[in-house]
């Protein structure tokens, strides 16, 4: 191993590699931003929703890569943030190791450090929040504990800067030093001859000796990791055997003699060695002091039994009124900006299919994908507020008693609250604020059960059909039964794919409630610009890719000109005879001419959207979609609603051949949809029930779905969305059919 | 007893972990260690889960995952 790392530090033009390692809330992210500033950049971990985060750092004119390792207190293969912190580390590419330790509570974080240490790790700790701490009645000796470490330690306030500095010298120093021995602690009289047996032949068989020291391999077989055990069974099957013969033996015999498993005999005397190393003055605390005091005060009154729920919800609806009210005013901008690009792109290009392409197709996609990001900036700016300052996790363990029944965590609230669990509001930044969970199997499940929310898109679906079918009156209850209805779907769904395809026990909930803190402006403005940059190249790509496709779908084949003449000619009609109309002709009459005009030119719309793939699409499903009492019509709309759900609407009216409908909530564009709905023969209440039903449930709009497939992890769950929602749509809006139609009888 | 069935502030002392696997690691790096100081201070609106001290920090868990850990009261 030495050989390769003298290789690498003599090579000066490659940047040295530091890893930024430390426990969630220890404030590392303040330290990695005081490190780099704007100079980093977020990816993800191949195959894993773990942010990867980079930044460069120059210190004495060294180039320095700086990793920010995802946050985690131990070094196990519990979870995939761990496993990815432990794959970098021994990678072989990382030269020294910033571990950032929380000093109000150095006893937890130090175990992490030991962990690094057993791996051989040049590790520099330095005691973040020293300010806290010296408020908290904290000292630290550091020179002492540095010896008893042997270890640099270093005080630190990341947040005024202090510290920073002689951190990073002190880790480009130890960069230049290569691997160190692995620090061996006694793990007891049982435990350490099996050690050592197994370390002798790990070095002697070479057992990953490329990857990992000898110890380190010989420990984590004993620990029983599984990620460990694999990699070694991959690499040598039968020293492996040979090693786990010995860890089973020990195993066995720990367990007898001292009724107790490996991994808390392991993690036993790790603690152990901590406390010996901040005994005897290393560490102090003025017991006259409590850095808890004023976050206890705090809890009182926001996790109070009555007062904790209400405060929430307010949290929570003013999350909502926060990003859809104010948000629409930036995402209006960004519309408008593209509608007026369109217009000049209109009158400058000629007409013709390239025009339609780079107006209907081109723009309006990339609208699509724009248009949601101020939302998600807003959203996000929001989040990492409530994240930094510590309430989302009193949020989660208010509402983990609720969450867990349909086998969800707490913190599955505000993706569903952001989805349109307060309704309007959209799936996409709810779909990425899953985030915020931990769990694997939770994360999951929340994020294929979100989409039945009522997002603001659905909306004007609901608006028009239960005004046109119920009544004003009524409109307003049906639309909040809806709400309802996502909300139990979601649930019920959610406990029914944790039962089955994303089974298994729940994840420890087991969670640390950190200190009501208030977060660095920089750090939340940063975080949500990472987020949105992330969003406009995944989502954008795609998105601009369907979006084409759905545009062609829309417009090709296009009328023959055998079928599409008449109908011009009778625009040509309809023109002519608004032209010569006289200046001074009463203005019923012009009225009247100009709706010949429009008729006639929504009827060739019509018939070149039914001529369309689209068109044909919607006739060829019609008797699949018959039994829930659609025609084709609505057919077409609800294929365009998969690109989009505001589609829904605008599409409708085009098929009903009233022109498109630009703005779904202008009522006079509406009221003559509605009134042409309520007179056709097939429409009744039970249809207009069925289709909100099937709107709420059915596959999410595109964008949503290229959000669900980035953060699950898989192209799979982007079809199971698709799929298993649109099946789900169908057999609930069948059952509200024919309840419809027992109900209010044609 | 167990950590589930404290009802007031009351410092104890983790007398055993009994939890294995994924938990038990979770509340070891957590640092639920015999010997180690634990306070109860709250239950969550709904009485579960359960807020405890540590220390120097605070943790919130489930009842169900408390009662993987045996405490003894200190005098």
């Amino acid at each position: 191993m030495s050989s390769q790392d003298t290789a690498m530090s003599a090579d000066a033009s490659k940047p040295l590699r530091i890893a930024l390692a430390g426990n969630p809330n220890c404030g590392k992210t303040t330290v990695f931003n005081g490190y780099t500033g704007a100079r980093q950049h977020v990816g993800n971990y191949p195959g894993v929703t773990v942010d990867r985060k980079e930044g460069e750092v120059t210190y004495e004119n060294k180039r320095i890569t700086l990793v920010d390792l995802p946050g985690t207190y131990s070094l196990t293969a519990y979870s995939m943030e761990e496993i990815v912190a432990r794959r970098e580390l021994s990678s072989n590419n990382v030269q020294a190791v910033i571990d950032i330790a929380e000093a109000s509570a150095l006893e937890r974080n130090l175990l992490l450090t030991v962990q690094m240490l057993e791996m051989g790790m040049p590790v520099v700790l330095g005691c973040n929040m020293m300010d806290e701490a010296k408020a908290g009645g904290v000292t630290i000796n550091m020179e002492r504990l540095s010896k008893a470490l042997s270890i640099p330690v270093f005080p630190m306030t990341a947040r005024s800067g202090e510290g920073l500095k002689e951190v990073l010298g002190a880790a480009v120093d130890l960069a230049g030093k290569g691997q160190r021995e692995p620090l061996r602690l006694s793990y007891g009289s049982d435990v350490d001859p099996a050690l050592k047996k197994m370390e002798d032949i790990a070095s002697q068989a070479k057992l990953l000796a490329d990857k990992y020291h000898p110890y380190y391999v010989a420990l984590k077989l004993m620990e029983r990791d599984v990620d460990m055990l694999q990699e070694a069974e991959s690499a040598d099957a039968t020293t492996t055997a040979k090693l786990q013969k010995i860890a089973d033996e020990t195993f066995k015999h720990v367990r007898d003699t001292l009724d107790s498993n490996m991994e808390s005999v392991i993690t036993d005397h790790r603690y152990g060695f901590i406390r010996g190393a901040l005994s005897d003055g290393v560490l102090t605390q003025d017991p006259s002091k409590d850095r808890l005091a004023f976050s206890d005060k705090l809890d009182t009154v926001l996790t109070n039994a009555f007062f904790g729920p209400i405060i929430m919800l307010a949290v929570l609806y003013l999350m909502y009124q926060f990003t859809i009210e104010i948000g629409a005013y930036p995402q209006g901008w960004v519309e408008d900006g593209l509608a007026a690009l369109g217009d000049w792109v209109g009158d400058t290009m000629q007409d013709g299919a390239l025009k339609s392409l780079v107006v209907d197709g081109i723009i309006n996609g990339v609208g699509g994908v724009l248009s949601f990001v101020p939302l998600i900036v807003i959203m996000f700016s929001l989040l990492s507020f409530l994240e930094d300052c510590g309430y989302m996790a009193r949020m989660a363990y208010m509402m983990d008693r609720i969450f867990r029944m349909f086998g969800l965590h707490g913190a599955s609230v505000m993706p569903y609250c952001v989805s349109g669990g307060i309704a309007g509001g959209c799936a996409i930044p709810g779909a990425m604020a899953t985030r915020t969970l931990r769990s694997r199997k939770e994360k999951l499940a929340t994020l294929l059960t979100l989409p039945y929310m009522t997002c603001g898109a659905k909306w004007p679906v609901f608006l028009l059909l239960s005004t046109a079918f119920f009544g004003t009156e009524d409109a307003p209850k049906i639309m909040f039964t809806l709400t309802i209805v996502g909300w139990v779907m979601a649930l019920i769904v959610a406990r029914l794919l944790r039962s089955t395809i994303v089974k298994g026990e729940p994840t420890p909930f087991v969670m640390e409630l950190p200190p009501y803190r208030f977060p660095s402006l920089f750090s939340v403005l940063l975080h949500c610009w990472e987020r949105a940059w992330m969003y406009m190249k995944k989502a954008g790509t795609v998105l601009l890719a369907i979006s084409v496709v759905l545009w062609a779908m829309m417009k090709f084949p296009e009328l023959p000109e055998n079928l599409s003449a008449p109908l011009e000619q009778k625009i040509e009609v309809a023109q002519k005879a608004v032209d010569a109309l006289p200046e001074n002709a009463p203005e019923a009459e012009r009225e009247k001419a100009q709706e010949a005009l429009s008729d006639a030119q929504n009827t060739l719309s019509e018939e070149e959207l039914a001529y369309s793939v689209a068109g044909r699409l919607g006739k060829a499903v019609e008797p699949l979609l018959a039994p829930l009492g659609y025609d084709w019509r609505t057919d077409i709309a609800l294929i365009a609603g998969v690109a989009a759900k505001e589609a829904v609407v605008g599409t409708l009216g085009t098929a009903w051949s009233l022109g498109e409908i630009e703005d779904a909530e202008d009522e006079e564009a509406t009221k003559s949809l509605s009134d042409r709905l309520k007179e056709a023969p097939n429409w009744s209440k039970a249809t207009a029930l069925s289709l909100m039903l099937f709107v709420l449930l059915y596959s999410p709009c595109f964008v949503a779905l290229v959000v669900i497939k980035q953060e699950a992890g898989g192209w799979k769950w982007l079809f199971f969305s698709m799929i298993f929602n649109t099946a789900l749509a169908y057999l609930v809006a069948w059952a509200g059919y024919r309840i419809g139609l027992s109900m209010w009888p044609v | 007893m167990t950590l589930n069935e404290l009802k007031k502030k009351m410092p104890c002392r983790v007398t055993r972990v009994n939890a294995k696997g994924m938990l038990g690691q979770r509340l070891a790096d957590m640092g639920f260690c015999p010997g180690e100081e634990i306070l109860f201070v709250r239950k969550a609106p709904l009485g579960d889960p359960i807020h405890v001290q540590m220390g120097t920090y605070h943790v919130a868990l489930r009842l169900a995952e408390a009662k993987e850990i045996e405490v003894g009261e200190i005098r």
